[in-house]
């Protein structure tokens, strides 16, 4: 039996060095709020924790000269909410980050955890998708810029390859009259996984919306960048028929799965309601920004 | 496993354990420490027995290994009290019987006091929402919320 280690490397350079090092069996802990849980079912079995918290670039976030934010990969869901500014520039991605777990994971979760974790249901992922978000991934190899729905490549599975780090999400400068939403479907009020996860992210010109991204989770193995819905939207005033149009593009392009939470068919029918509940806050929001 | 040896704060009082590298908190609180009043529930970060504070933010200890608490300040449920004078919080949750079996009551306490301490004045819906990720397999909710909005209440007074 292999004896397991924990290191936490103070540098991003010592960090891929041991998970290059480390091989399969080497895991990244951020929250710790997925890892400890795989550990403590038998789900998996690390050789070498590798605790990136001790990482400048990992636990911080910035905003740019150009008015979009860095955000590093293990930044907490608590620690994200105090930002002064990120809340007010991307409300929804906040809330997103902000709907995984109680009070006591949002304390160590992270939007990088959430990503890499790779569930079709994460919640940060589908506003990330929806704002535009790129992360940087960094490996032994360099250092790599991708967007965030080709982060995961399904449940549980992702396209980091051996070796590699998620190291921040970089958002984008937003414009004037933005405005960006996140609303999940659960059986509960709190503390439970979505059925359907609806991100919208939009810009309006004199009523018109000019720019828009849709992303949609857990209705299909990954989260899904839904464009057919975002052309519904553009060129609108968001008025029924334009929201009507980019909700069934949403359905069509479900393939979830039945399980407890939800069958097909109310995940289909669902996603359509939430990408227009979800359009019209992120529509007044733009109208007040 | 080579034993980690790891200095840390807990409850105000500097304090140092060896520990194997996947020994979670929790498991180093009640065992080496001797610190049993955080519980066990579901060692999966969903029912809150376990509440901690790590420098001042709540989490959950089965969910944090123990070697990550060096050079941290750990808050526990026996900080809560001075000496023999119980917080406002412990006072209160046994005047109006916010417990019955107790298991989740040391939970309920660090995350209570965690929330008074960011947000004095919580309305009943804050506390609910806050008190989320923490379980009462006694469906004791109600007198734990009414306890959470007297103490606050009450502590609001005491400071005018």
């Amino acid at each position: 039996m292999t004896e397991l280690r924990y290191m936490a490397p103070a540098t991003l350079d010592e960090a891929i060095g041991a998970l290059a090092a480390g091989g399969s069996t080497a895991r990244i802990l951020a929250g710790g709020t997925d890892l400890l849980v795989q550990m403590r079912s038998g789900a998996v079995k690390p050789g070498l924790i590798i605790d990136i918290k001790k990482i400048t670039e990992m636990t911080t976030i910035q905003e740019t000269a150009d008015g979009g934010f860095r955000v590093g990969a293990a930044v907490p869901g608590a620690v994200l909410a105090e930002h002064t500014r990120f809340g007010k520039v991307w409300p929804g991605v906040l809330e997103a980050v902000n709907l995984i777990g109680s009070i006591q994971v949002q304390g160590r979760a992270s939007a990088g955890g959430n990503l890499c974790n790779a569930s079709p249901a994460g919640d940060s992922v589908p506003a990330m998708v929806a704002a535009g978000a790129v992360v940087t991934v960094q490996g032994p190899t360099g250092q790599r810029i991708l967007s965030v729905e080709k982060v995961p490549t399904g449940p549980g599975r992702t396209s980091l390859l051996p070796g590699e780090i998620l190291v921040s999400f970089t958002l984008p400068p937003r414009l004037p009259a933005s405005g960006d939403a996140y609303l999940r479907m659960i059986p509960r009020t709190e503390m439970d996984i979505a059925v359907v996860g609806c991100g919208v992210s939009l810009t309006l010109n004199d009523g018109i919306c000019t720019a828009a991204r849709v992303g949609l989770g857990a209705v299909a193995p990954t989260v899904l960048l839904v464009e057919a819905a975002a052309e519904a939207l553009i060129g609108s005033r968001l008025d029924a028929e334009a929201l009507d149009a980019a909700a069934d593009a949403c359905r069509a392009v479900c393939r979830p799965i039945d399980d407890k939470r939800g069958t097909i068919g109310y995940r289909i029918k669902v996603a359509g309601v939430l990408l227009k509940r979800t359009a019209v806050i992120a529509a007044q929001r733009a109208q007040h920004n | 496993m080579t034993k980690i040896h790891v200095s840390t704060t807990v409850n105000n009082e500097p304090m140092e354990f060896l520990c194997e590298p996947d020994d979670t908190m929790l498991d180093v609180l009640r065992g080496p420490l001797g610190l049993t009043g955080s519980k066990e529930g579901c060692a999966s970060g969903d029912c809150g027995a376990c509440s901690i504070t790590l420098d001042d933010r709540l989490v959950c200890s089965c969910l944090m290994l123990a070697v990550e608490g060096e050079g941290r300040n750990i808050g526990t449920i026996e900080g809560m009290a001075h000496g023999e004078k119980l917080h406002p919080l412990q006072q209160k949750f046994l005047e109006m019987a916010a417990l019955q079996c107790g298991i989740c009551t040391s939970g309920m306490l660090v995350a209570s006091d965690a929330l008074l301490r960011k947000n004095p004045r919580p309305s009943e819906e804050e506390v609910r929402f806050w008190l989320a990720g923490n379980l009462c397999r006694c469906t004791g909710y109600d007198k734990i919320v009414r306890a959470v909005l007297e103490t606050a209440a009450e502590m609001q007074e005491a400071a005018q």
